[in-house]
């Protein structure tokens, strides 16, 4: 500590340079798939493959909106594919929130037969994620007539413990005598959710609607059994790749693979405070 | 307890209950149901075998291997991921500069599916087009490539599922870092504590909760949520047993491609019951990560 001044500044370098190889590791293979996206097929294959934008981007991002692309046999265009993942996404989310509200509510507000019994159901889906059930899930919702449609999509991933955890959380801090009050006022219970609770919990709402958007428009095992017609946008990238690797159409791949990145990120960015809010909230 | 009624809160309940019973208890019930039945892969026949195909399953090589390949990828992903985030939440807990942007850009990973986050990879690592084959090849005499190389392979999904994870873990490591009194840290340097010593002597401690439950965190989605990457970056190849196919791919693989469905099954309870320990583990840290709070 000779040269506090010295010994400061040279710190301060060494943070700042953490974080710029931080970054560089966290942008690089981003803009290199950017970089792909905008380049021709046989831009790619020269060898090294060049570092800065071609300008063949506009034509290939337009045309795989538009009639997709890459080898396959059947083309969906990737306008389609997105339009898929949004409606998955969106109603995921919304769902999650709205099924769990409900039954948060139903838990801090009512005392009945039953409640503990609920409470562990809820939690045991904690335990068994998509992955240790795939075969029987698939099967039932085979069953269920479900395959290659929206309901089929979604459904499934309704039920949420972590969401219903963290509106009992919530719930269990807002005032009692907030719903005493409406019940003397002649309110009914859903009628105190509505103009009361609800309201208050906004905050809660869109940090977790965040997560779960993002949640659901990454969806990628589920998709990729149950859909064939409906692709979505994270297994469509996929399903361009699956072609042998002398076929691949790296410039359509990349621009899918952009298209498929750019909603999430935009929603965590745009909606930074409360991504962050609701990530590190869900897991308390 | 404001409200009586004897039918409103199970109405309330219901949804929940619903998708919970038909999607979640029902396929775990008949998971396990088959894991212990004989099944023809068309499902003309069946027929009650008890504990066969668990034997079968834990005198099959390729299962032991499938697990053994599965913890060095989470130990791998796990170490990495925390040891990389938590360098960067430290030197951005102390840069006042330029904070915000170092965060925004560093969280973009999050958003990224595994599977595109493994496709990624995939382009930058590809054998002919890809950059860094190119420059590992004209700096250092090194022909990568994965396609062929076991530990290549295994070495691109563990970079890829790792990158993936540094967004979320940096997110928790500066909120820990955030919580810790300013005021300690400045004794400390008072006391003639230089930065290296702050950090050994007082952050790490007071984020060894933090660090606890985001291992464990770790764990789980290295062993349940990287199932894009393998399948879309080495489809658990190259090989036989598969190189990177770790017990989620295996499952997948058994039950869908290779149709073996006892193997499959019971392969399911194997990972039930991790992801259960597991899950439990997590509560418990939870709890303790409150109370330093």
């Amino acid at each position: 500590m000779k040269h506090p001044r010295a010994e400061r500044i040279r710190t301060a370098l060494f943070r700042h340079g953490v974080l710029l190889v931080g970054l560089f590791i966290v942008a690089f293979p981003i803009w290199v798939a950017f970089v792909g996206s905008t380049l021709t097929s046989r831009d790619i294959r020269a060898v090294p493959m060049p570092l800065l934008p071609g300008s063949h981007g506009l034509e290939t991002y337009w045309s795989v909106l538009t009639e997709g692309g890459g080898a396959l046999s059947r083309k969906t265009p990737v306008a389609a594919m997105m339009w898929n993942s949004l409606v998955m996404a969106v109603c995921v989310a919304v769902g999650k929130i709205v099924i769990s509200i409900l039954s948060a509510f139903a838990i801090v507000y009512f005392r009945f037969p039953g409640r503990m019994l609920f409470f562990w159901l809820v939690f045991v889906t904690l335990m068994l994620p998509a992955e240790v059930r795939i075969l029987p899930t698939f099967q039932v919702v085979a069953d269920l007539g479900m395959l290659d449609s929206y309901a089929g999509l979604i459904v499934p991933l309704l039920a949420s413990a972590t969401a219903t955890f963290l509106f009992r959380q919530f719930f269990l801090t807002v005032p009692k005598e907030l719903a005493e009050a409406a019940r003397i006022d002649g309110a009914g219970p859903l009628r105190f959710l509505w103009s009361v609770l609800l309201p208050l919990s906004a905050t809660n709402i869109a940090a977790l609607f965040v997560v779960l958007f993002i949640y659901g428009w990454n969806q990628y095992l589920w998709p990729l059994l149950v859909t064939k017609e409906l692709e979505t946008i994270v297994v469509g990238v996929y399903r361009l790749l699956a072609v042998g690797d002398d076929s691949i159409d790296w410039p359509v791949v990349m621009a899918t693979a952009i298209l498929a990145m750019t909603p999430p990120i935009l929603v965590v960015v745009a909606m930074q405070r409360w991504f962050v809010k609701g990530l590190v909230d869900v897991e308390k | 307890m404001v409200f009586r009624d004897r039918f409103v809160p199970y109405l309330l309940l219901a949804p929940q209950v619903v998708v919970t019973i038909v999607f979640f208890l029902w396929p775990a019930g008949q998971a396990i149901y088959q894991s212990v039945l004989r099944e023809d892969a068309f499902g003309l026949s069946r027929r009650f075998v008890w504990f066969e195909n668990f034997d079968r399953l834990f005198a099959d090589p390729a299962f032991w291997h499938s697990l053994g390949i599965s913890i060095l990828f989470a130990a791998a992903v796990a170490t990495l991921a925390l040891g990389a985030s938590l360098m960067l939440a430290n030197a951005a807990n102390h840069v006042i500069r330029g904070r915000s942007w170092y965060r925004i850009l560093l969280i973009w990973p999050y958003a990224i599916a595994p599977a595109i986050a493994g496709i990624l990879w995939l382009f930058l690592f590809a054998p002919v087009v890809g950059i860094v084959p190119y420059i590992l090849h004209q700096h250092f005499g090194w022909d990568w490539n994965h396609r062929l190389d076991r530990t290549e392979a295994m070495a691109l999904v563990i970079l890829a599922a790792t990158w993936k994870l540094i967004s979320y873990n940096f997110i928790f490591f500066l909120a820990g870092l955030q919580a810790i009194p300013r005021s300690l840290l400045e004794a400390a340097a008072i006391d003639g504590a230089g930065p290296a010593r702050q950090f050994w002597a007082i952050i790490m401690p007071l984020l060894s909760p933090t660090t606890f439950f985001l291992l464990v965190v770790n764990g789980i989605y290295a062993f349940f949520d990287t199932f894009g990457i393998i399948h879309a970056v080495t489809a658990g190849g190259p090989g036989s047993p598969g190189a990177t196919s770790i017990l989620v791919y295996k499952v997948y693989r058994d039950a869908f491609l290779t149709l073996d469905l006892g193997a499959s099954a019971a392969q399911s309870v194997v990972l039930m019951a991790i992801v259960v320990v597991l899950t439990v583990i997590q509560f418990r840290s939870v709890e303790k990560r409150v109370h330093y709070a």
